[in-house]
């Protein structure tokens, strides 16, 4: 108790210079937590993925459509369950920076696939029966102020025209991390419009989505799926789901590495600026220490002293910053949710933060305790007075 | 009861010298002498004759280049750092000119300090240092910080924390020298109790001829010899 009072009372002895480290920490920490949540709100996707679901798309590009013909041929597979399909819509409401992901899918398999996906029974009926029907998330619904019955009209960016639904159900995530901004509608409705107005593309999907027994047979149901369209017309690529959202993130992989990059340099510049604050106070006290020294404090005592005042501020710092990024977080999630539908700060981000503050403490510290204990005390004491 | 027989200070053929650039300064040259227990001891001469670095040489706060000090039987010269500071903080009490208190801690926490170092529970601390405020006539005053103290009673908190731990030997380097006249009376009137009260050996270092006067032995140093000792009219 008493050494924690020193320890208080030494890091707060210069509240002006001290209070300028602590809000420099805070700052550090709360830029550090938005910034790994940024990077783990882009890999979301990928860690809401599921280990028992396939996607198979065209071997040249996710541009080029599958024939819907390949459904019954792949549900053939040994291992596989269901067998599902979705097309990006790529719909607009009202403007552009309305932005939600929306497909056209195979409804009934794809209520099956996502058990993530949670749909009042009466909705799932509902949206089944409706071929209008759509189920949207429970944000996007928020959002935009949607509710049970709803008529929503989308403008086709990829299909031409404007496209009218009617909202059958609401769905919420599982889990903290599941996507709650999506919207999906019957591929039928899409389908029978593209044979009147472009049959060319009808009959075609983007990709299938395919349940399979368990993880371990994932990877020969991949390859059994790809081997089995080799030659053909339209080839295939078959990967875990992980591995398709991983395909995505790979294209922007440059900016979350230039993101990580940042947060980390963040917590440099402030390890310095308490490396300063720290040098500055053991400075001061050259003669305090040798004080303590005199009176029978070994090089420990006097490290704990100044480690542990270095780890009071940043301590300090530290928990403010994580208060912080909590609230912080939400209004930048609330305000980004169309980039980013899920914005959660991660406890991995937590301890991160707290592995930095610990870090920052010690680097601050090494150089002013190896002064303190190296110092003469007769060196020391000739400094007082 | 300590029963041990002899000097309680015993200085054997001490050299010193510093390093100033190229140049090595000699400040003590072939110091011996021995302080018995319960001495009172005053070494006086002039600025840069060594009196200080040989104070520090006896508590155990800088190095010889040659030669022994053995303080209650204990050859301090022969001790590593670690082994020094742990005899430091039960053997000796230090008096400095500038009180040298922690300005964030109060008179009590001041002297409670070194008994941080002990084993003594909460309890324990807070007895003993009651007993050393009163024994410097300050127990009002355990809540002040040094700031809110006089020079005098800065220092009195300093004699209180010197003896807290009850050390073989108290050192002071001037301790008057940043008092008043009153204020300087009075400390060395309470340095003069501790000796002949409590039997301790106190070794001052000071240039006031009216503080050396207190001890019972003065020694004086020039160009780091010892001369003869004087005895003062207090002599034992």
């Amino acid at each position: 108790m008493f050494i924690l009072k020193i320890l208080f009372k030494n890091a707060f002895r210069h509240k002006l210079r001290t209070s300028l480290t602590v809000l420099g920490i805070t700052i550090a920490v709360l830029a550090f937590g938005l910034l790994r949540t940024v990077v783990g709100a882009w890999y979301a996707g990928v860690e809401a993925s599921s280990a028992t679901r396939l996607v198979t798309r065209n071997a040249v590009s996710l541009v080029f459509f599958l024939p819907i013909s390949y459904k019954e041929k792949i549900r053939q597979v040994p291992g596989v369950t269901e067998v599902g399909y979705s097309d990006w819509f790529g719909g607009v409401y009202k403007d552009e920076k309305n932005f939600f992901p929306n497909f056209a899918t195979d409804a009934k398999t794809a209520i099956d696939l996502f058990p993530e996906f949670i749909i009042p029974p009466d909705q799932k009926t509902a949206f089944l029966r409706d071929r209008k029907g759509a189920v949207v998330g429970r944000k996007t619904a928020e959002r935009f102020g949607w509710k049970l019955g709803d008529i929503v009209t989308l403008k086709g960016s990829i299909f031409p025209g404007n496209w009218e639904f009617i909202i059958r159900g609401i769905y919420r995530g599982a889990q903290k991390g599941t996507d709650e901004t999506q919207f999906f509608f019957h591929w039928s409705y899409l389908n029978e419009s593209l044979r009147k107005t472009a049959p060319y593309r009808a009959d075609k999907v983007g990709w299938f989505l395919i349940g399979v027994k368990s993880p371990d047979v994932a990877p020969d149901v991949a390859v059994a799926i790809d081997k089995m369209f080799k030659n053909s017309l339209a080839e295939t690529i078959t990967e875990t789901e992980k591995a398709f959202q991983l395909s995505f993130i790979s294209m922007t992989e440059a900016i979350v590495v230039v993101i990580r990059l940042v947060s980390f340099i963040v917590i440099v510049i402030i390890m310095a600026v308490m490396a300063n604050t720290m040098a500055m106070t053991v400075r001061e006290r050259t003669g305090e220490y040798a004080i303590m020294k005199t009176l029978g404090f070994g090089a420990w005592h006097i490290s704990g002293l100044i480690f542990g005042e270095s780890l009071v501020i940043a301590a300090i710092g530290c928990a403010s910053g994580i208060a912080l990024t909590f609230p912080a977080a939400k209004a930048f999630g609330d305000s980004l949710s169309q980039f980013f539908p899920v914005f959660i700060v991660a406890r991995s981000t937590i301890y991160m933060d707290m592995a930095a503050g610990l870090i920052v403490a010690t680097v601050a510290a090494v150089f002013p305790i190896w002064r303190a204990i190296t110092l003469r005390i007769a060196d020391g004491l000739r400094r007082i007075g | 009861m300590k029963t041990r027989t002899g000097p309680i200070v015993e200085v054997r053929n001490i050299y010193k010298s510093y390093r100033r650039g190229t140049q090595t300064v000699p400040v003590l040259d072939d110091i011996t002498f021995d302080i018995e227990e319960g001495e009172f001891l005053a070494l006086m001469g002039p600025s840069g004759s060594g009196k200080s670095t040989l104070l520090n040489l006896i508590a155990g706060i800088d190095k010889a280049d040659s030669g022994t000090i053995t303080i209650g039987g204990i050859e301090i010269t022969s001790l590593s750092e670690t082994e020094l500071a742990g005899w430091r903080a039960t053997n000796v009490g230090f008096i400095f000119q500038f009180y040298n208190l922690i300005p964030v801690l109060t008179a009590f926490e001041n002297v409670e300090l070194p008994l941080l170092l002990t084993g003594l529970s909460r309890s324990g601390r807070r007895e003993h240092v009651d007993l050393a405020l009163r024994a410097v006539s300050l127990s009002d005053r355990a809540d002040h910080y040094p700031s809110q103290l006089s020079g005098g009673q800065q220092q009195r908190v300093a004699i209180a924390r010197a003896i807290i731990t009850d050390p073989t030997i108290l050192v002071a380097d001037e301790p008057t020298g940043d008092l008043d006249r009153h204020s300087a009376e009075e400390i060395l009137d309470l340095m003069e109790r501790l000796v002949h009260e409590l039997g301790k050996t106190v070794i001052m270092v000071t240039h006031d001829p009216r503080a050396a006067g207190k001890a019972h032995i003065i020694k004086q140093l020039e160009k780091g010899v010892l001369n003869s000792d004087v005895h003062s009219q207090n002599t034992l």
